[in-house]
């Protein structure tokens, strides 16, 4: 049993938050941590150490309500370059998006020249409101590229977009090439990262590069 | 000598007004002679539809009275006392003249503070923050602003002293911006600044507080790296000293000290974020600090803001162990935290630095307490990651009311 306050609990967290990120976040839905309610880890010879986690997690765009979640992720031992193993078990519903993606895809496929962006949110935390969902696409990237690079050593936030610009494409798929600054928390590093993202209201996110 | 004043004072019964304003009243300053004329202008008093004003009522003949009369009746007054030799003078021609006059210049003062008036709820830039500096010190006596040295670059490094008198009273330390990037934390030091300098005398905590102790308060202790954030890098947390042998610039401050030095959880490679740096305290404005606290010598606390991660946390980063005093940090940690809690509902975890954030070496609160300042606290402040380094502007305010809240509870038991 490990104290949620104490940081590798929060680490392995940031790790499952990630890849919740990934697979339900949108440009309609943002998805963070509310509370770390439980911790376990147990070390399994020869494979590597699992923590299960209870977490309480809110939709920044509705936080009047919280779902529970349960996690667990898999650290390797040996092989750095092996990303943890992550499975999650969402219980209660999460707002539904489909409204909102739809409109988003529209827009975005409307415009005449391709997106693009810099600084999300400025020096001074703003962001301008027809960027708040290319933001949260950007927590769709990130969760990603922050799940397959995390250890017990590592605790990465996204700190900033950089960069945003959208790709037109012969399909269906909105494309964004983003460069994020990722903070990492126990070097204190900022390190700029090149993350593609294809996304369509139906089939969801997912990394290409 | 009685009948008269009944007689003139009953005429002008029916003339009372009911007076909005106060047009064409006067004050005069009556000074009597004796018993007698005290006696007469007792009476004076006791008619209260003249709707007489007594400012200093009638008591004994050495004292002056003073008395606002309506307009209406200020010809009789003068020729009841005049008819009786009581002697006086007129302190105020038309009352309304000077309150009309008091009305302007308040408008005018207030004008002259709203205009020059400092919006803690944004971000600013150096010069802006040196010059309230400037003006907290101008406008409260007790708060003054002392160089205790200056940066890498040759900027100076400010802090306010707050000090109600005595000398080398016991004291408490407060920094903000060791880690430039971190903004919210240089700007919640200016807002609990003036919440401080505003509310002694009326606040009891705070007015008991430095009643007893002085109150040092270093708003940006990395001014170069501030600068940096403004004009270059954002996301830039080190100093901005050359390092020799190396392209990279600029060392952790806060793995700077002389606390376990160079061990875990610091970097010997100049070009990281957390580098170490050549040799502790090489860095002027970790140094300028050391000397100062040390050539003072009645330091009580030592309490440090950073952003983010909403942590409230006591020695020791560079080793795990726990301090000796762990059993009283942690509870006065909880406290704070609880002070914290109580005004938005935002948690803070608390704990030493090791066990809830990592193992860090050559951190400033570790050199504090290892250096007999016991009572030594890091905050992380907000926000736990969504906005980060870059939190709008907007939560600056509340940032800083409840970090101040959590500050003040240790502050109280570090007076008591």
């Amino acid at each position: 049993e490990l104290p949620p306050s104490h940081f590798p609990a929060a680490r392995a967290a940031a790790v499952a938050v990630g890849y919740l990120r990934y697979l339900r976040g949108g440009p309609g839905r943002g998805l963070q941590l509310r509370e770390l309610r439980r911790a376990r880890r147990q070390d399994i010879d020869d494979v590597g150490h699992k923590y299960d986690l209870e977490l309480e997690l809110e939709d920044v765009l509705d936080r009047d309500r919280t779902v529970t979640c349960t996690a667990e992720v898999v650290y390797h031992l040996g092989n750095k370059n092996t990303a943890p193993d992550v499975q999650v078990t969402v219980q209660g519903e999460l707002r539904s998006t489909e409204e909102a993606d739809q409109e988003f895809y529209n827009r975005i496929r409307s415009l005449e020249k391709e997106l693009e962006a810099e600084n999300i949110p400025d020096s001074h935390g703003n962001i301008p409101p027809e960027l708040e969902p290319i933001l949260l696409l950007a927590w769709v990237a990130s969760g990603y590229v922050i799940w397959r690079n995390s250890t017990e050593n590592t605790k990465f936030h996204l700190a900033q977009v950089k960069h945003v610009k959208q790709v037109k494409r012969s399909d269906e798929d909105l494309q964004f090439d983003y460069v994020v600054l990722l903070h990492e928390m126990v070097s204190q590093e900022v390190i700029p990262w090149e993350v593609t993202l294809l996304w369509h209201p139906r089939r969801g996110g997912r990394v290409s590069r | 000598a009685n009948m008269k004043l009944i007689f003139i004072f009953s005429a002008l019964l029916g003339a009372a007004l009911c007076l909005e304003t106060f047009v064409g009243h006067q004050v005069l300053r009556i000074k009597t002679k004796n018993e007698e004329e005290v006696k007469q202008l007792q009476l004076l008093e006791s008619l209260e539809h003249l709707e007489l004003d007594f400012w200093i009522s009638p008591s004994a003949p050495a004292l002056p009275v003073d008395v606002r009369i309506p307009a209406v009746s200020v010809q009789s007054v003068k020729a009841f006392l005049e008819s009786q030799g009581i002697e006086y003078s007129i302190l105020i021609e038309d009352l309304q003249d000077v309150l009309d006059k008091e009305k302007q210049e308040m408008a005018e003062s207030a004008q002259r503070q709203r205009s020059s008036s400092f919006d803690f709820g944004t971000y600013h830039t150096l010069d802006d923050i040196n010059e309230e500096l400037d003006h907290l010190a101008s406008e409260y006596s007790f708060v003054e602003k002392i160089q205790i040295g200056q940066s890498y670059e040759q900027r100076p490094l400010y802090v306010l002293k707050f000090s109600t008198g005595g000398s080398g009273r016991p004291a408490i330390w407060l920094d903000a911006g060791i880690h430039s990037r971190e903004w919210v934390t240089q700007a919640s030091a200016l807002w609990i600044a003036n919440k401080i300098a505003s509310d002694y005398g009326t606040d009891a905590s705070i007015t008991s507080l430095l009643d007893r102790m002085d109150l040092f308060l270093l708003p940006v202790s990395n001014p170069d790296g501030f600068v940096y954030t403004h004009t270059s890098n954002r996301m830039w947390r080190k100093t901005r000293s050359k390092i020799p042998g190396s392209v990279c610039i600029g060392v952790d401050p806060n793995r700077n000290w002389d606390a376990g030095f160079g061990g875990p959880g610091a970097s010997d490679k100049p070009c990281s974020d957390s580098y170490h740096g050549p040799s502790a305290n090489s860095e002027v404005e970790v140094k300028s600090v050391v000397d100062f606290i040390k050539s003072h010598g009645n330091f009580k606390a030592f309490l440090t803001l950073h952003s983010y991660s909403q942590l409230l946390m006591y020695p020791y980063g560079y080793k795990c162990t726990r301090p000796d005093d762990y059993a009283e940090l942690e509870s006065l940690g909880r406290a704070a935290a609880n002070s914290i809690r109580s005004l938005y509902g935002t948690t803070f975890q608390v704990g030493t630095i090791c066990k809830t954030i990592y193992q860090a070496s050559g951190g400033s609160i570790d050199w504090s307490y290892d250096n007999g300042i016991k009572y030594s606290f890091a905050f992380e402040l907000r926000d736990t990651g969504r906005y980060g380094f870059l939190l709008p502007a907007s939560q600056i305010i509340p940032a800083a009311q409840e970090t101040w809240l959590g500050l003040k509870r240790i502050m109280e038991h570090v007076r008591d």
